[in-house]
């Protein structure tokens, strides 16, 4: 025997009651370990995706549906612009590099990004197998559309109109995989990348075979033809120096028909936006724990009333006051431990459905099994409740009247 | 083996108790016999050590009960006292086993091996995983006796043990006392309005209270 073991024998004693008090407990720190796992790893997958892109221009819109669709590829595009005004602003002396992108298309909901090289070491992408594309409908998959689609080089698939998965499907063009990335643990898993010459084609009523032979434009924009019209979704943007990120939005914003948008500025503002929601959600955890605490007080207060007899006939055999102590305060401890590990595990668990349900939206990429160190203050904090819940039950059994209590 | 000396002990509103002088030897067994009310309960607890008496002194073993303070009698409690209740409140999470053993946890004893010895002896080793609430009354006693027993205590107190029991387990919770008792030389202390036990120790002390 031992205090640990006895106090735990008191607990199974009622099950029932024991089982509540823990689940209650999990419930209100599970909701806190999920918030915790998912505001850290979406607010480093956010800030990882955007990493060297200091501004996007795009179509006018908003600013924010220009960041998530053409940094993250969440949301739609706000349209598209004139490569000529996209080759002048390029220009801007304040500019160090801009990565043109074509967007519009997808293949089961896996989004066809047209871009250039630069894209690719903007992430530092490896390849597991194949190479970049050279040629117009060339694609490289993201390792997770790879997983998905079973697609391996050398295959052919057709890419439909539209973001979404179940849109118009092109079928004259086929896309043939010639590349496919290691997991990189950002966007680009997620994405198919092709030239932005592929992303025209595939839109034009007639197909002129002889500028499909023709190479595309590993880095910098397409060439166009005399008189060709075209246009891009987006430019992703380096500043040259720190006076950019002052002058160009504005500049951008005032004088052109295009818009500018800083993710980093963005992302902060849909954090705010965000974080009134995670507070609310807080809150209310927070009072479920403490609300449990309160159920572990009452649940050990009741129950001291029952044992007032035995916590004599311990004294009578030679227990001490200070071991009573510490017998109705374990019990806390043990409540608090037991439901602190299961609201842990709840939430990781949580955590990995709400991804696996969720695989192409803004949660996709999370990960489940990563342990925070702030999941150690859960800990703590549910042992602070514990302690503080028995301490007067466990003050009650430290000042049990043996004689009286013995004669009754 | 216990000694008392003039002790002095009144509830507030009750008239004080009077309660002679004591001195038992190992192995001798002494009842304790007065009215319903005359104190015998309070000078129960008192010789446990679990009541502090307003004057007078408790010499076990040559030791003062009450010199001991704190954490230190209810160690000498827990070795060197055992005690049987009316009812016999065994600790209901606990198997019978467990509840025997756990006067060797608390005090801390060297007995730790004794426990299916004294199930034995009491005759309950077939009870010895039990749980409390299929024991019927008697075999429920005869747990609280082993409890009593199994950390080799010098004094044993008693108080009614055989009040809630029919004859035959009147007898046989009497003869276990006794027996026991007299194999571990300890001093034995009864108290009870029992006839049945009158007639199975001969040394007695009566307890008065002077109103009554
Ligand atoms: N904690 C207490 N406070 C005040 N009075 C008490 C207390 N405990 C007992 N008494 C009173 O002291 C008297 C003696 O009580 P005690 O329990 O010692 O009697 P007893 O001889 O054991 O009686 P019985 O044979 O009925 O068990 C009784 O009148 C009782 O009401
Ligand atoms: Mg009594």
């Amino acid at each position: 025997m031992s205090m640990l073991k006895l106090s735990w024998k008191y607990l199974l004693a009622k099950p029932w009651n024991t089982a509540l008090n823990i689940l209650l407990l999990a419930l209100g720190l599970s909701i806190i370990t999920v918030l915790i796992l998912i505001q850290d790893q979406f607010e480093n997958k956010m800030n990882k995706d955007a990493a060297g892109i200091d501004l996007v221009i795009g179509a006018k819109g908003s600013p924010l549906q220009l960041v998530l669709s053409s940094v993250y590829h969440i949301d739609f595009p706000t349209g598209n612009i004139p490569l000529d005004e996209a080759k002048a602003i390029s220009r801007n002396r304040l500019i160090k590099n801009t990565i043109p992108l074509g967007l519009g298309d997808n293949y089961q909901g896996f989004r066809i990004v047209g871009t250039n090289h630069d894209y690719l070491d903007l992430y530092g992408v490896t390849f597991s197998d194949g190479e970049a594309w050279n040629r117009a409908f060339d694609v490289v998959l993201g390792s997770e559309v790879a997983e998905k689609s079973g697609f391996e080089v050398g295959d052919v698939f057709v890419g439909s109109h539209g973001i979404e998965a179940a849109s118009h499907e092109h079928d004259e063009h086929p896309y043939k995989v010639v590349g496919i990335l290691a997991p990189s643990d950002n966007i680009v898993d997620q994405l198919i990348l092709t030239s932005i010459e592929s992303v025209w084609y595939a839109h034009d009523e007639e197909h002129d075979h002889d500028k499909m032979e023709k190479g595309i434009a590993k880095s910098g924009f397409p060439e166009t033809e005399a008189g060709e019209e075209r246009e891009l979704t987006t430019l992703l943007v380096q500043y040259r120096n720190p006076i950019a990120a002052v002058q160009l939005p504005r500049l951008v914003n005032s004088r052109s028909s295009l818009q500018a948008a800083s993710p980093s500025f963005e992302i902060s503002r849909l954090f705010e936006l965000l974080g009134v929601g995670i507070s609310l959600v807080q809150g209310l955890a927070l009072i479920i724990v403490l609300i449990a605490g309160l159920g572990i007080f009452i649940a050990l207060y009741n129950s001291l009333k029952e044992r007032k007899y035995d916590l004599a006939v311990m004294r009578a055999i030679g227990a001490s006051k200070e071991q009573l102590f510490i017998l109705i305060i374990l019990e806390g401890i043990l409540l608090t431990f037991l439901g602190a590990l299961a609201g842990l595990l709840i939430g990781h668990l949580f955590l990995y459905i709400l991804v696996t349900m969720n695989e192409q939206g803004a949660l996709s990429g999370l990960r489940a099994d990563v342990f925070l160190n702030q999941e150690w203050w859960i800990l703590a904090y549910a042992l602070a409740v514990g302690i503080l819940a028995s301490l007067i039950p466990a003050w009650n059994a430290y000042r049990t009247d043996i004689a009286n209590q013995l004669t009754k | 083996m216990i000694a008392t000396k003039s002790i002095q002990f009144s509830y507030e509103g009750v008239p004080a108790f009077e309660i002679p002088d004591i001195e038992i030897k190992a192995g001798e067994a002494l009842l304790v016999l007065g009215k319903s009310g005359s104190g015998k309960t309070t000078f129960l607890n008192i010789l446990g050590g679990l009541l502090a008496p307003e004057k007078g002194e408790i010499l076990i073993d040559g030791i003062s009960l009450y010199s001991l303070k704190g954490q230190n009698l209810d160690k000498f409690r827990g070795k060197n006292i055992g005690i049987v209740f009316q009812k016999p409140h065994i600790l209901g999470p606990l198997s019978v086993a467990e509840n025997i053993a756990l006067p060797h946890f608390f005090s801390k004893s060297s007995h730790s091996d004794n426990v299916d010895h004294y199930l034995k002896e009491l005759g309950i080793l077939d009870k010895k995983n039990a749980r409390i609430n299929t024991l019927s009354e008697g075999e429920a006693q005869r747990v609280s006796i082993a409890r009593a027993l199994v950390n080799e205590p010098k004094i044993i107190l008693a108080d009614e043990p055989t009040a809630s029991l029919d004859d035959e387990n009147a007898k046989i919770v009497v003869d276990l006392l006794k027996t026991q008792a007299a194999k571990l030389k300890a001093a034995l202390v009864i108290v009870t309005h029992d006839q049945r036990i009158k007639n199975e120790i001969n040394q007695s002390i009566t307890l008065k209270r002077k109103d009554l």
